[in-house]
């Protein structure tokens, strides 16, 4: 057990013990390889099953909304940054809500870890220090841990958390190394034809799930524009238009909210990228508004705020 | 039906003598995925996958399947009329297909064919007019848990054919009337190549560790189950995605809406799902599953409870194992069902 988890169950325990919180959201360890379940702790016991590691992928931000209840949630720097985002658009009550910060090792990409070993079966998968131990059913093999991190994760700004009510270990490096603004550049060189050809290719293999959607505490909507059917704005079959206008408006809708936090890639069962579409939209945030979301309970998000001297983009 | 035996390096001109007249679908890779593909050749056969990532339900149930065309205007006389899509003018054949895959399409049968005069006729034309070639497991993936649902890793039901790889040969069992006729022209097995298989078959069952337990499942009340207290903690990491319900090779919701575009229409049938709040959201209002709950339980209590009483018995899950391995936030059906049972 690392030492994180040791200290994590310990507070948990405490803070369900006193009364503090009713719940500790956290990760339980999955039941299968690269993959720790959302956790609900309601007792000292269950908090025993708590686990923090480099596979905790999914966000649990999303796990608050509409929560009733005092819950406690282990938060590393983009899950706090989400909680900020729901707490500013009154999603989440701040009183309601304890945060256990965590620094992040940069999470592991599962999908690379598989496309790694083509049609070989992966029974465990784990980390020791700056490696990965991958078990098969007839290989073992040491890697990187580095290389197989997730691709938000190589670019991350904000590794520990920005809002917490305590810190649970350490507070580490900050960035993950990469440059930001380098993922959107690939997409600047192309012109307006190539754009859409990528962006086809990117989207092709969506098969509709909307475990982007559901997975991201952006998407709160009472009801989504593509379950409306009255009017009825998307078709509902694989039909590409219907597809894209999902995808596209989706990214808008998250404009200038996104925190990057990779869980739409992460939980996408076909591997579909869609940080394609969203890097170039953050960017234009942070370059046009000087703005990063959720990084503090104050400044209010570009796009719900109307100034005269806002930026002209229309060329 | 003899056991016939067929050398891999044979196999080219058996799929290219298949394909004259058919049209041959098989396992094929791509990159580190495993999917369907039309082939001609056994060029890109691959004996040594665990299954293909999607289950093959879609041949005969399509994501998004046209049921009727018409022409979207009134004022025309033949407007508005719904025309129906002719049926499969050629036979195809699903080529080392798991054994899995085609025993969920006689769950799927008892539900697309319950009433033999009244089929839905979208899945029976594609179903009789489909050969299915299955080929054995010989790894069985880690949560693959088809012993304990009514199958297994060399089941025979659903299939005309049963390929067993014994390395440099095949075994090729003749299980229906369209299987033997495909293995009219192949040798009969020799004893030890029989005898190979059977003890392929019997490793491939040890094998398959991981087990679910019905038990209790079976012998209790419908509401009584409804109402175990598991289902209050298992919905609460679901997100509702119903990438479960995608990948399952025997859910089978659907939904049907009439889509138009200018001069044209269509009746167009969509694979749906229990996970959407959408799905049992009642015009007036109502939803009779408005929980996240309500909709988790659903999917469980279909397979493994209601199923089995409507459809004599028959478990609406295969063991496949696909909904564990694509979930997002691992909930694990293994799980699932030995708490139900518990």
């Amino acid at each position: 057990m690392n030492e994180i988890t040791r200290q994590l169950r310990e507070r948990a325990k405490q803070l369900l013990q006193e009364g503090t919180v009713d719940c500790v959201i956290g990760y339980a360890q999955g039941s299968v390889p690269m993959q720790e379940q959302p956790f609900f702790a309601y007792t000292p016991e269950e908090a025993d099953k708590l686990v923090w590691t480099g596979f905790c992928t999914n966000n649990l931000a999303n796990f608050l909304i509409k929560r009733s209840g005092k819950n406690a949630v282990v938060a590393q720097g983009c899950v706090s940054r989400n909680i900020v985002g729901l707490i500013k658009e009154n999603q989440v009550q701040r009183e309601n809500v304890y945060i256990l910060g965590v620094h992040s090792p940069g999470m592991i990409d599962a999908h690379k870890v598989q496309n790694h070993f083509p049609g070989k079966t992966i029974v465990q998968v784990e980390e020791d220090g700056k490696d990965i131990v991958v078990q098969g059913m007839d290989f073992e093999e040491r890697l990187p841990r580095k290389k197989f991190k997730r691709d938000n994760c190589f670019t991350c700004t904000h590794r520990n958390a920005v809002l917490y009510d305590e810190f649970i270990g350490e507070e580490g490096p900050q960035t993950g190394g990469g440059k930001i603004d380098n993922v959107a550049a690939p997409w600047e060189k192309l012109d307006s034809d190539q754009r859409w050809e990528a962006f086809e290719q990117t989207f092709k293999d969506c098969i509709r799930c909307y475990a982007c959607r559901n997975v991201c505490p952006l998407c709160y909507c009472d009801v989504c524009f593509v379950d409306e059917n009255n009017p009825q704005w998307v078709g509902k079959s694989l039909h590409e238009p219907d597809v894209y206008t999902f995808h596209i408006l989706r990214a808008f809708h998250c404009a200038g909210r996104c925190t990057d936090c990779g869980a739409c890639e992460s939980a996408c069962p076909v591997g579909i990228k869609m940080r394609r579409l969203t890097s170039k939209i953050e960017k234009d945030i942070r370059q046009l508004y000087g703005y990063q979301p959720g990084l503090d309970l104050e400044t209010p998000a570009p796009l719900s705020l109307y100034q005269p001297n806002d930026p002209d983009v229309a060329e | 039906m003899h056991d016939k035996i067929i050398a891999k390096k044979d196999l080219d001109s058996f799929v290219r003598s298949l394909a004259q007249s058919r049209d041959v679908f098989a396992p094929v890779r791509d990159k580190a995925s495993m999917g369907w593909a039309q082939i001609d050749s056994a060029d890109n056969l691959e004996f040594d996958f665990l299954n293909t990532d999607f289950s093959p339900k879609a041949f005969f149930f399509p994501q998004n399947e046209r049921l009727m065309h018409f022409t979207n205007s009134s004022r025309d006389e033949d407007g508005m009329i719904m025309e129906e899509e002719p049926p499969r003018d050629r036979e195809q054949v699903l080529l080392n297909i798991r054994p899995c895959d085609a025993k969920a399409f006689c769950v799927l049968d008892l539900v697309f064919c319950q009433d033999e005069n009244a089929p839905d006729v979208y899945w029976k034309d594609k179903r009789d007019k489909t050969v299915l070639i299955g080929l054995a497991c010989k790894a069985p993936c880690p949560t693959c848990f088809c012993t304990s649902v009514n199958c297994g890793p060399h089941h025979e039901e659903g299939l005309d054919m049963l390929l067993v790889d014994l390395g440099e040969d095949l075994l090729a069992r003749p299980l229906t009337d369209k299987g033997q006729e495909l293995a009219a022209d192949l040798q009969d097995a020799p004893q030890e190549a029989v005898d190979q298989a059977a003890g392929q078959k019997k490793a491939s069952e040890e094998a398959i560790t991981s087990t679910v337990d019905m038990s209790k499942i079976n012998e209790r009340p419908v509401l009584e189950e409804y109402e175990h207290p598991y289902f209050d903690r298992v919905f609460e990491a679901c997100i509702n995605c119903g990438t479960c319900t995608f990948y399952c090779p025997t859910c089978h919701c659907f939904d049907i809406q009439d889509e138009t575009q200018d001069e044209f229409g269509h009746r167009v049938r969509n694979w749906d799902t229990c996970m959407s709040w959408l799905f049992t959201h009642h015009t007036s209002g109502h939803n009779p599953r408005g929980t996240k709950k309500d909709r988790v339980r659903q999917r469980f209590m279909h397979k493994f409870k209601y199923m089995p009483i409507k459809l004599g018995g028959a478990i609406g899950c295969v063991g496949c194992g696909r909904c564990t391995r694509k979930c997002p936030v691992n909930i694990d059906v293994r799980t699932v069902v030995n708490s139900m049972n518990e």
